[in-house]
């Protein structure tokens, strides 16, 4: 059986100066992939590739049978790839139901199901995402990439800048939904969190993976190798 | 408060938006749409005709700038060539009537067609005729953003204007009269307060449809597509789609509009193509505030209430006027409605 997702050899650039020299990954259905290293790795460059906002430069990206190639990047959403960009990005001026109804495609996901999943959503659900805490905005763009009824999910930072008590609550959804048999590729800086959810990492250095394993074999002399902790 | 018992009749209005009680936002627009009906009605039992052709004029100009409002307001895709499908719209109702009133065929093949005189008709055929041209310079606008997009639109809207004035077989530079107003059935059309009712319902109608087209997924991704066309791309619609979709439908509408100043005029002229009319589509919204379900309703109204009070007292009425754009720009962003409804509309 092929990968759900899966990366060869890729490179890309941002104009002259490149950034991906050649990074492979693969993530099984039902897998729940961490992609690692250090601010300036590649892990975003990664993923933009694999959303295609980015063009690659060489190298392949398969999902779901399909060669993403020269896809635009709303018909590779449209595969269902969900995306949850770095940074909180709602659309503001739309309010909470506004924002997830827009997003919805048919599945199992709908404005109920995410109102389940994060309650705090249900109860801001007619007030405009621009005057919602920081954490309530992520949540919102969690619950908008699910409304699409992704077949993969990718997190990009999903928990940056957020407090603890706010940080946690993302984290038990992100539990859930890995329990509930999710795919998801996940970028993130707390270790002990990615733990708890990823079956395999890959680490990235310098547009490179350079690892790839369990988090158990995620060595703490590795991990300070490669990610500096 | 007074306003309280007007909620009945907010309820039957068609921006009756909040499910519980009917916002402030909700009472301005119901108090527009009944306050342009009374006084449509009020002049006419005054016998003030004149009054009331004002009121009919300044329906008409609202639906075009509703037209606009949904590309502008909504999508926020800043056209400056609006007037051409106004134009069009224009175009297409003079050129039906002069036909049928002539007896000359217009075509005739694949069928012999005479033309028309029948609203229903010359609307529906204005609003294709719209929406046809919108699709066209949509499509080739639409790869452009910014004021390159501003630039494009004007350029065909100049570029209609001026075959049109050209273009003698239709009067060229001096216009084509419409010597009877054209008919609705069940209606005497040249009677003002039958044509000013019809006007009435008809920007009722669209404006209705608005709404509805605003709180759909398609109204919701145009309004996405506004603040971020990227982030529309992530939840896999293609922005370019949904605005041109929009466009199309714009177009349509101030077309519409276009037929029905043809025929309160009875006369069409390229004036009604040119670029100033543009440019008072796009102030009736800033006016009104872009975005704003009734925006060009109040906008078209403020703007024809002072071009007939100042008119009056100065021929330099558009300074005046000037400056109270400016004072709407710098201290009032969401315009008259933003003013008194209050509530932000932009993000």
């Amino acid at each position: 059986m092929s990968a759900l997702l899966e990366v060869e050899e890729l490179t890309a650039a941002y104009g002259q100066v490149q950034a991906l020299f050649g990074v492979s990954l693969k993530l099984e259905e039902g897998e729940a992939l961490a992609l690692m290293g250090r601010n300036g790795m590649g892990k975003t460059t990664t993923i933009a590739c694999i959303t295609r906002m980015l063009g690659a430069r060489s190298g392949r990206i398969a999902f779901a049978g399909h060669d993403l190639g020269r896809l635009p990047s709303h018909k590779a959403a449209r595969l269902g790839l969900g995306l949850v960009p770095e940074g909180r990005r709602a659309f503001r001026g739309l309010t909470v139901r506004e924002n997830l109804m827009a997003a919805a495609r048919k599945g199992e996901w709908t404005f109920d199901k995410v109102a389940e999943l994060f309650p705090r959503l249900a109860e801001r659900a007619d007030q405009k995402a621009e005057t919602l805490s920081g954490g309530e905005q992520q949540m919102l763009v969690i619950g908008r990439a699910l409304m699409t009824n992704p077949r993969l999910l990718i997190l990009d930072e999903a928990t940056e800048g957020l407090a603890p008590v706010v940080r946690q609550e993302i984290w038990a959804a992100i539990r859930a939904l890995k329990a509930r048999g999710q795919s998801i590729l996940i970028v993130d800086k707390s270790l002990k969190e990615l733990a708890t959810v990823a079956d395999r990492c890959t680490v990235l250095e310098r547009g490179r993976d350079v690892w790839h394993g369990t988090p158990a074999k995620l060595t703490p002399d590795l991990a300070h190798r490669f990610l500096g902790v | 408060m007074s306003p309280v018992e007007q909620i009945p009749a907010a309820g039957s209005e068609p921006m009756a938006a909040a499910p519980a009680r009917p916002s402030r936002a909700t009472l301005v627009n119901a108090a527009l749409g009944l306050g342009l009906l009374a006084f449509g009605l009020g002049a006419w039992a005054m016998g003030e005709v004149f009054m009331v052709t004002l009121a009919t004029k300044v329906a008409i100009l609202a639906i075009a700038g509703a037209g606009l409002n949904l590309v502008l307001g909504y999508g926020g895709l800043v056209s400056f060539g609006h007037a051409a499908y106004f134009g069009l719209g224009g175009y297409t109702a003079g050129i039906l009537a002069h036909h049928a009133l002539n007896y000359t065929p217009l075509f005739e093949w694949p069928f012999l067609f005479e033309g028309t005189t029948s609203m229903p008709v010359i609307w529906l055929t204005a609003m294709v005729i719209g929406a046809l041209a919108a699709a066209a310079i949509g499509a080739l606008s639409l790869r452009t953003t910014g004021v390159y997009f501003i630039m494009i639109t004007l350029a065909f809207g100049q570029m209609i204007f001026y075959f049109a004035i050209s273009w003698p077989a239709y009067g060229g530079e001096d216009g084509l009269p419409i010597y009877v107003r054209n008919g609705f059935p069940g209606l005497d059309t040249l009677d003002p307060l039958h044509f000013f009712g019809l006007v009435w319902a008809v920007l009722m109608a669209v404006l209705g449809g608005i709404a509805m087209l605003a709180r759909s997924r398609f109204g919701l991704a145009l309004q996405a597509a506004r603040q971020n066309r990227q982030r529309l791309m992530a939840v896999g619609i293609r922005p370019g789609g949904v605005l041109l979709t929009a466009f199309v439908i714009s177009g349509a509408i101030t077309a519409l509009a276009g037929a029905l100043y043809a025929d309160l005029n009875r006369f069409v002229s390229p004036s009604m193509l040119s670029w100033h009319l543009s440019g008072e589509l796009l102030v009736f919204l800033i006016l009104g505030g872009t975005g704003r379900l009734f925006a060009p309703l109040a906008g078209a109204g403020l703007y024809i209430a002072l071009e007939h009070l100042l008119g009056g007292v100065s021929d330099h009425w558009q300074f005046f006027f000037g400056l109270l754009l400016l004072a709407v720009v710098l201290f009032a962003r969401g315009g008259v409605i933003g003013f008194l409804a209050g509530g932000k509309r932009h993000g």
